[in-house]
């Protein structure tokens, strides 16, 4: 089994987009639109960085391998260190809160990989001359990838934090510090787990489309599988593909297997209900290191300095007193001036915006970027709609038997992990070959990586639905279609949204990698807003990446919130099985 | 332990909270001019139902949460936020459970600053006293309810607090361990094994309450207020079975069930009048059920509370607000700790499903204005439909959201049963039509 399925964002917030969502698109449009025009003018100065070649020799393959996977971790520490800022902050304070939630909101459903190259320049302006500085970009395209729904989940937590346990921390006079890692920090660590689970899969795949930057004519490549990757592409050398494919299975099976079970066999402990017997995750790695003695006093040693950090305190005396509940005037004032400068940002926001859209574009960019959203718009329906007529079934078989889900249910998540965009090229040459339509065969790249969200939510679903209900329907000889439209679907309906809302956002995504795929010097190019975003950023037209960015965030938001969110409420409120 | 010193140890003086609604400046009372001493060498009891507010006073009193007017004087000193001479046992255990028992044991030694060696040696020894030895590296998870209150326990005693807060601290768990764990602490305060100069505990079981207190003080509910005070002199060990405990139990009930003075009139029972009354959950199932018990034999139409109490199995927290449902519908009388059957009641009793749903209905037309006021606007309408928001809407002008929430889930349920509207849940309409 899994993790724990976490709640759905269940916050309490209109579900048609309201006028904070629109305050925070637009400042985070601005703020796109001024990086660009930043970036405009550090373009032409940027000198060749004098950085390693890459060679196609295997030898060096696991090499790249970890390069690619420390890339990964360092953007994951950073996703770490801002959930814990940003969420605390967004939780505790009501008035961060109001701007905060917002913008991670909106910033989820922002397609980061377009932006790759304004971010490139601004980070080869701090490093001038090193590596560093592309290697900061990449680092930061995957942290965009991860942050997010780390950042949400960790902010809910923090928000339901039970009553009963915060009271006890108060009652021992917890500091705020000491509060944060022995109930909060645990408290979230399931959700957080499951998302970090998720980021990590997105991670793989934003790595490998990020260590080849273009900028301009320059293209820097650094050292890493998704640099082997686009050489190999390059020389049109379909051996070197795939070997970069067998390196990046090996390093998924690796990371896999070495940190990602184990973490959530010895994650099981914080789940909160208080009731043993739930199947227990296995992992064989964690089971080597709890029974090998010296493994164990190395965690131990660990566990003991962590106890240690935790507890610590400033020596100053205890706080005896509440927050006392006067102060309103102060407290309104404050208001006032947080509501002023919110105003003025917007204000500045939209008028940035206005001007931006005045002098750059014309209203039939606008069209044709709104069109060619609609084209990759039915491509995600249309995928997601024939992933979920052949794998709902299939996972429904698979979950109803517990010992093949047992085997599959890990094998789905491991393919979620696996970024399938270094398989891209295998799937144009035959398309090159075959001299197929591209329009419709790099189509299903979009679902290729994603579908197994679908698989192992409801795999999921399926074996966690009831056997007593199970054997009800069976007992009134329910069979057919009245068995699957009245029984099992319903059962797995709440498991299927939450995993097609993955899959959906994920697919969106990928439309920018999988709508424009090159081999050597040809292209294979499919209509759609993926292909804008993707053949804008390569010919370094900044107002037509802001532009497709926003629409296409705009119709991502849009999706969620009309269809996916009431879809959630209604799986929460109807077809919750406890 | 019968020494009362003369000062005492913990005063709460003239305390009163209030619920703050999101619109009304004032707020609902929640608890009214709350009064009460804790002397050394004593358990004293506060005894109520749900919603009398003795959840938020103990919380005031060990500084968690600030009453809204009037001070919690500890040792000659205000109580305005946690203080280290109080410690608290929780209802659900509270316990962390990314901890083991050793771990959330010394947890709050450690948070204070004890060092490590000293904290580890005072939570060995209480994990002891409580009786845990051998259960000091599991998890919460692994242990059972009872074991896991005595790390609850254990948990609260390693501080070496002077007053003992217990929050229901058995309810949560099944009769017989509830028991031998009651009898085990006890033992220990008999015996003057613990730290504790005195103990405070909220209870909704009168039974517990006479078993264990010195004192035992009598919340009424909405606005919670101290109705009266009962001192036990019975000696420890106290017997359930014992005339004099039996005759303690039911003088409480008796007055427990006593109509307000302030408020004359047969909805005394609950807050609010009319249409603003705060009704209470509980099922059809409940009320036909303690309906038919007090019809059939040995009662023949009148019990005593506490018997049918202990035949039902019910708690005060259950039968309380059944019977007063009941006598809100004429269906009942509740006197002096007696339930007895009205002539209507007795009907109800006697009658098959379809009579039986037939007269609730109209009870509940005569004598629930809320439903009555559905109905008709129901009736008025050409589309038979109306949104429950409206009323509950209109209710949130008597009491807070949470109450008027519950309110209306009451009266949907009951009128389902009495066949007087339907209700769609996923709209939040009401309707006179039935489902086909």
């Amino acid at each position: 089994m899994t993790l724990k399925w976490p709640d759905f964002p269940s916050i309490k917030r209109r579900e048609v987009p309201n006028y904070w969502d629109f305050l925070a698109f637009t400042v985070i449009i601005a703020i796109f639109i001024a990086i660009a025009q930043g970036a405009r003018g550090m373009v032409a100065p940027l000198s060749p960085v004098e950085a390693t070649p890459i060679s196609l020799d295997y030898w060096n393959l696991p090499y790249y391998a970890l390069r690619t996977t420390l890339r990964m971790f360092a953007a994951l520490a950073a996703s770490f260190v801002f959930t814990f800022t940003y969420a605390t902050l967004a939780a505790k304070s009501r008035r961060a809160e109001m701007v905060l939630i917002p913008f991670l909101d909106v910033l989820q459903s922002v397609p980061v990989l377009g932006f790759l190259s304004f971010t490139v320049t601004f980070f080869m302006g701090l490093f001038p001359g090193s590596m560093m500085g592309a290697e900061a970009a990449a680092i930061f395209a995957i942290f965009t990838s991860q942050a997010w729904n780390m950042a949400f989940s960790f902010y809910q937590s923090l928000r339901t934090v039970p009553r009963d346990l915060e009271e006890v921390t108060r009652g021992f006079h917890l500091t705020g510090w000491q509060r944060f890692w022995f109930l909060e920090v645990p408290f979230a660590v399931p959700g957080l787990l499951w998302n970090t689970m998720m980021s990590m899969s997105g991670g793989w795949f934003f790595v490998v489309a990020s260590e080849a930057i273009s900028v301009g004519n320059t293209t820097i490549k650094l050292p890493g599988i998704g640099s082997y990757l686009a050489l190999a592409i390059e020389q049109r050398n379909i051996y070197a593909v795939v070997a970069a494919v067998v390196a990046m299975f090996v390093v998924i099976l690796i990371y896999d297997q070495l940190l990602f079970r184990p973490i959530i066999a010895w994650a099981g402990r914080f789940r909160v209900e208080l009731s043993a017997g739930q199947s227990a995750e296995e992992s064989w790695a964690l089971r080597i290191f709890q029974r090998t003695r010296w493994l164990r006093s190395i965690s131990d040693w660990i566990g003991q300095k962590f106890m240690w950090a935790a507890y610590w305190r400033l020596p100053a005396p205890f706080s005896k007193t509440l927050p006392n509940k006067g102060d309103k005037h102060l407290s309104r004032l404050l208001d006032v001036a947080w509501y002023a400068v919110i105003t003025i940002v917007a204000l500045y926001s939209i008028w940035q915006t206005y001007s931006f859209i005045a002098t750059e574009l014309s209203w039939g960019d606008a069209v044709e970027a709104i069109s060619v959203t609609f084209v990759t718009m039915v491509r995600v329906v249309v995928l997601l709609a024939l992933a979920t007529l052949f794998w709902v079934p299939v996972s429904v078989w698979i979950g109803l038997r517990p010992r093949v889900a047992e085997r599959l249910q890990p094998l789905a998540q491991f393919l979620a992990a696996f970024p399938v965009n270094v398989i891209f090229p295998i799937v144009v040459v035959g398309i090159l070959y075959f001299h197929l339509n591209p329009d419709i065969w790099l189509s299903p790249l979009i679902i290729l990586g994603t579908q197994w969200y679908i698989v192992f939510n409801v795999i999921a679903g399926a074996s966690a639905f009831p056997n007593d209900l199970k054997e009800a329907a069976a007992s009134f000889g329910a069979k057919g279609w009245q068995w699957w439209r009245d029984v099992i679907l319903p059962g797995v309906f709440p498991y299927y949204v939450t995993g097609a809302l993955t899959a959906s956002g994920g697919s969106w995504n990928a439309s920018i990698v999988a709508e424009y795929v090159r081999w050597g010097d040809d292209k294979v190019v499919a209509h759609g807003i993926g292909s804008y975003i993707a053949q804008a950023t390569e010919a370094g037209d900044y107002p037509k990446i802001v532009l497709g960015i926003a629409v296409m965030s705009i119709f991502v938001i849009g999706f969620n919130r009309l269809l996916w969110r009431p879809l959630f409420g209604y799986a929460e409120r109807r077809l919750r099985l406890n | 332990m019968s020494t009362l010193s003369a000062t005492p140890l913990l005063e709460i003086r003239h305390v009163e909270q209030r619920y703050r609604g999101t619109s009304g400046d004032e707020g609902i009372v929640i608890l009214d001019d709350a009064n009460l001493s804790l002397y050394e060498g004593e358990i004293v009891g506060l005894l109520g139902r749900s919603g009398c507010g003795k959840s938020s006073l103990l919380r005031i009193v060990s500084g968690l949460a600030r009453p809204s007017a009037g001070d919690v004087i500890y040792q000659g000193q205000p109580v305005t936020g946690p203080v280290n001479g109080i410690a608290m046992v929780f209802q659900s255990f509270a316990l962390f459970p990314w901890l083991s028992v050793l771990e959330n044991v010394e947890f709050g030694l450690r948070a204070m600053a004890v060092p490590e060696e000293e904290a580890h040696r005072r939570a060995l020894s209480a994990i002891d006293l409580i009786g845990l030895d051998g259960f000091e590296s599991a998890y919460p998870k692994e242990l059972s309810g009872g074991m896991r209150q005595r790390v609850g326990f254990a948990r609260a005693l390693v501080v070496n607090p002077s007053i003992l807060l217990m929050d229901e601290p058995f309810s949560a768990l099944d009769v017989l361990t509830a028991e031998t764990l009651r009898t085990d602490l006890l033992d220990l305060w008999c015996e003057g094994r613990m730290p504790i100069k005195s103990i405070l505990m909220v209870t909704h079981n009168i039974e517990e309450a006479v078993l264990m207190c010195d004192r035992i003080l009598i919340l009424s509910s909405n606005p919670g207020r101290v109705a009266s005070e009962i001192t036990v002199t019975l000696k420890h060990p106290r017997h359930r079975l014992d005339p004099e405990f039996r005759q303690l139990v039911d003088t409480i009930y008796a007055r427990m069930t006593q109509r307000p003075v302030t408020q004359p009139g047969r909805e005394g029972h609950f807050p609010g009048m009319g249409f603003g009354m705060i009704l209470p959950q509980v099922s059809t199932n409940t009320l036909a059920g303690l309906i038919e018990a007090v019809g059939a034999p040995p009662y023949n139409g009148k019990a005593d509370m506490p018997e049918i109490a202990r035949e039902l199995q019910m708690e005060i927290d259950e039968l309380f607000p059944a019977a007063e449902t009941l006598q809100l519908l004429r269906f009942a009388e509740v006197e002096a700790g007696d339930l007895h059957l009205t002539p209507a009641g007795r009907k109800f009793a006697d009658a098959d499903v379809d009579v039986r749903k037939k007269l609730f209905g109209d009870h509940l037309l005569a004598y629930v204005p809320l439903a009555a006021r559905i109905r008709r606007v129901l009736d008025e309408r050409s589309t038979h439909q109306a949104p429950a928001d409206r009323f509950a809407q209109e209710l949130e002008d008597y009491m807070s959201d949470r109450a008027a929430e519950s309110t209306l889930r009451s009266v949907t349920t009951w009128s389902r049963y009495g066949e007087l509207f339907d209700y769609d849940e996923a709209a939040r309409v009401f309707s006179l039509e039935n489902p086909q």
